[in-house]
């Protein structure tokens, strides 16, 4: 009855901050200069105030701003996205299109970098001052420092190019005409680089967050008892160390959940990954305002889904915790 | 760190071994399917309503039009199989093609040509409407296979103006009484062209394969093309290099990856197919906003700009430097005009005697990529060692198209298309009439001078190619004294393929309707 009631106030909640962005995305994007006729005119090299005239009139931004805005608010109410004039398509149907492809790479690089992370910090932790925690630390470090256009363009080279084991970009071979399994495993081919390459960012900020959680938390009364009581040490690292340690991770990774949707627009333009990050950062290039407040509306939907989830994986990770409203 | 400096060799050298290796054991081996680079993706492939860059390479494929062009710009027959021009030059008759069909297996005929020229392009297309409105008084058919246009006056760049992104025929049955933009076929483009669209995976690729019924027997060769859109430019180069892709078009690598692409193997470099395009790099000039419509202080500006540094080391040495308006590789060109070589110290002269007082001049670069923003930086130098207070201003498409379009610069980058014929793709940037917010592949700059608009005017329609030569170099004498703009570069842009693949830029717009004749080895 408690967990319902929290839910539900948290659900409203939700909506109400969904409300709010929705409107503030609207008005964000109209601040940007420039309009999406304006910029379809600019690309083809030629306009005049009649072509620019008819693209407007199509692309409805004729209609006063408010006016405009009534429209988008009342279709979201009835959760229709909207079309986008320059692309001729549905904003739902271009977001479902790429979705996939965005869940399968940010999905992947989410669990690599969780058990990865997680490993080589509890792993680095218990090591603490011998060389292979210095080993996890400085790796971590150098890619958690290291932009991820860089580690992304090297991997090409060197995978692709120089190696030649994986393919540099894209998500299948194209004309290729694989199915079933082949096609699986094309697909994963071209998903090592960008999965490990946005993966690694990640597993840098795991395992440094695991690692520094496990000795704050090795210094705990509640370890040395356990230690005075006899336990050996393997049950004290994964019963009483990591279980405590591994709060801040899930609260971190509750964030990146949240952005699996969002897709990864550098990761994804880099490797012709045709996920959503893609389709958004177009968008924004564009002033394709519907795709735009689209992508960010699923988005901004799925940070407060996840929001929601981190804080019940919460309690079942810490039982002490309460969830309140 | 000895050993690590050995280990990394090591790599270098076999991964460079098995590199080259590879090119072939990854290269598509499918018989006669090309693989092209396509960035970015277009937003349409309708071409009758859009004419992006990238629109145009893939869509002329899929439409036609009534002509194609060498590379010395002389009309070939496409849609129309013959032509005969009137003796007084006022009235055009186009002969049509004999067994031509629609994608959807519907036949062509004269009226789809007359529904386009005359209803359709005269209604939705920037570059066709104002000739339709202005010189032409009546377009009809003669019998199903037969048009004719009459013109108000001789205009002899009508010739010049039925290439697939100035004049598509687009087609009737399909548009005629539809709200053209809204039309839901606009999704799944039928043309008559040698190649039919087969599936668009937005974000992936584009499919377009062989259209069996083409009306030329023979053609095309190739039975699949494959456009990948690849965001990245490095990655785009990587992808020709593990042989992914075999045709990396005009503009689609950056220019200092040129050089390197060019000596691999069975790579072949080529910059022609641009003839039609022959665009010229320029710094517009914004002459309302004080100094700036000075003469001398823009005679100043471009004596301080080295346009050689600008060839030959940021834009890889692809190119020509301009003398004027007109590109050297188009008619009308004139070499008889005003020169302005590289001289700081004359330049200073100038701007100092042009009672320059330190205010700010802001550069507005092009939002292309590296290259122009190495551009406008090098410009800036440039003009403070010449004593010029200038500042960089950055933005992305949207902002220099709205910042250009409504005359909120200074000076502005941007590289405009000449269209084969000054009368469609040089005056418009000149002529005061052509002073509209909005366009900024217009007179964005608002210069205006009652004698270049005479002069731009009667050369469009003098009755001879003599007299408009004539016209053509006044105007460019005039020109090159006032400098409306700061021209640049008459810029190359090289197409890389894979030498085996044959034919590939055979017409003055190369890839744009170049698929049709391509073969593979």
């Amino acid at each position: 009855m408690h967990f319902v009631r929290f839910a539900g106030s948290r659900l409203v909640k939700g909506v109400i901050v969904l409300f709010a962005i929705a409107v503030l995305n609207f008005f964000l994007i109209r601040a940007a200069p420039g309009d999406p006729a304006m910029v379809l005119a600019g690309q083809a090299g030629e306009a005049d105030a009649v072509l620019l005239a008819q693209l407007r009139e199509r692309f409805g931004l004729d209609q006063p701003l408010l006016y405009q805005l009534w429209i988008y608010l009342k279709g979201y109410a009835t959760l229709d996205l909207g079309f986008s004039y320059r692309q001729e398509q549905p904003v739902l149907t271009l977001i479902l299109d790429r979705l996939p492809a965005t869940l399968i790479l940010t999905g992947a690089a989410f669990i690599i970098s969780l058990v990865l992370g997680v490993l080589l910090g509890a792993l680095a932790a218990r090591r603490a001052g011998r060389w292979s925690d210095s080993l996890i630390t400085t790796i971590a470090l150098i890619f958690y420092a290291t932009p991820l256009f860089w580690v992304a363009l090297m991997s090409q080279i060197v995978f692709a190019l120089k190696l030649g084991w994986l393919p540099n970009v894209g998500y299948e071979t194209i004309g290729a005409g694989y199915t079933g399994l082949s096609r699986v495993g094309d697909v994963a081919q071209h998903l090592a680089l960008p999965a490990i390459t946005l993966g690694l960012f990640f597993t840098a900020l795991y395992a440094r967050m695991m690692r520094a959680s496990m000795l704050e938390v090795a210094g705990a009364d509640f370890v040395k008892t356990a230690r005075a009581k006899g336990l050996p040490p393997s049950i004290i690292t994964r019963r009483h160390i990591a279980r405590n340690a591994i709060l801040p991770v899930v609260t971190l990774a509750g964030l990146q959940a949240g952005q699996l949707v969002g897709g990864a627009v550098l990761t994804e333009t880099v490797f012709a990954w045709p996920g959503i990050g893609r389709l958004m950062f177009d968008a924004l290039i564009q002033r394709d305002y519907s795709v735009l407040l689209g992508v960010f509306f699923v988005s901004s939907a799925m940070v407060v889904a996840f929001n929601l989830i981190t804080d019940i994986v919460y309690r079942v990770a810490d039982p002490r915790i309460e969830v309140a409203a | 760190m000895q050993l690590w400096k050995k280990a990394a060799a090591a790599v270098i050298i076999t991964g460079a071994a098995t590199g080259t290796s590879n090119v072939w054991a990854q290269a598509p081996k499918t018989g006669d399917t090309v693989h092209v680079v396509v960035q970015p993706e277009p937003p349409s492939l309708m071409q009758g309503l859009n004419q992006n860059a990238t629109t145009n390479m893939v869509a002329g494929n899929i439409y036609e039009s009534l002509l194609r062009y060498d590379e010395k710009l002389n009309p070939q027959p496409s849609l129309a199989k013959s032509w005969e021009i009137s003796s007084d030059a006022k009235t055009y008759t186009f002969k049509l093609q004999e067994g031509v069909t629609w994608h959807d297996g519907k036949p062509f005929s004269a009226d789809d040509v007359v529904f386009s020229l005359d209803k359709f392009l005269r209604e939705v297309h920037p570059r066709w409407r104002p000739i339709a409105n202005n010189q032409i008084d009546k377009i009809e058919k003669v019998d199903d296979l037969t048009i004719r246009i009459t013109l108000k006056q001789p205009f002899g760049p009508l010739m010049l103006a039925l290439e697939p992104a100035s004049a598509p025929i687009v087609p009737r049955h399909i548009y005629e009484g539809t709200d053209y933009r809204a039309n839901p076929m606009n999704n799944t483009p039928i043309g008559t062209g040698p190649f039919k669209l087969k599936e668009w995976r937005k974000g992936s690729y584009i499919h377009l394969t062989k259209n069996e019924n083409y009306w030329l027997k023979d053609k095309p060769i190739l039975s699949e093309i494959y456009w990948h859109v690849i965001p990245d430019a490095a990655a785009r180069a990587v992808a020709y290099e593990t042989g992914k892709v075999d045709v990396l078009p005009g503009g689609s690598v950056d220019v200092y990856d040129v050089p390197r692409l060019s000596k691999l193997p069975n790579t072949c470099v080529t910059t022609k197919g641009w003839e039609m395009m022959a665009p010229i790099a320029w710094i517009a000039i914004n002459h309302r906003n004080g100094i700036l419509g000075n003469k001398q202080f823009r005679q100043g500006l471009m004596h301080a700009i080295d346009k050689e540094f600008g060839r030959d080391v940021i834009y890889g040495g692809l190119g020509k430097e301009p003398t004027g308006p007109i590109a050297s590789k188009t008619k009308f060109y004139s070499e008889d005009v005003k020169k302005y070589d590289y001289d700081p110290a004359k330049a200073t002269e100038l701007i100092k005697a042009s009672g320059y007082k330190g205010e700010p001049i802001k550069i507005l670069g092009l939002p292309y990529g590296e290259t122009w923003n190495r551009w406008a930086e090098a410009v800036k130098q440039n003009l403070a060692d010449a004593g010029v207070n200038a500042e960089l201003v950055n933005t992305d498409v949207a902002g220099w198209t709205q910042q250009t379009g409504n005359f909120d610069f200074d000076l502005s980058f941007n590289f405009v298309y000449q269209l084969g014929d000054p009368a469609i793709g040089v005056a418009r940037s000149y002529v005061s009439s052509n002073i509209v917010k909005g366009n900024p592949f217009g007179n964005v700059g608002g210069y205006s001078n009652p004698e270049v608009d005479k002069l731009f005017a009667e050369a469009a329609v003098a009755p001879t190619e003599e007299k408009r030569q004539e016209l053509y170099t006044k105007v460019q004498q005039i020109l090159t004294d006032e400098l409306p703009v700061l021209w640049l570069l008459e810029l190359d842009f090289p197409t890389i393929y894979r030498c085996n693949v044959k034919n590939l830029v055979t017409t003055a717009i190369g890839l744009n309707d170049g698929f049709r004749d391509a073969w593979k080895e």
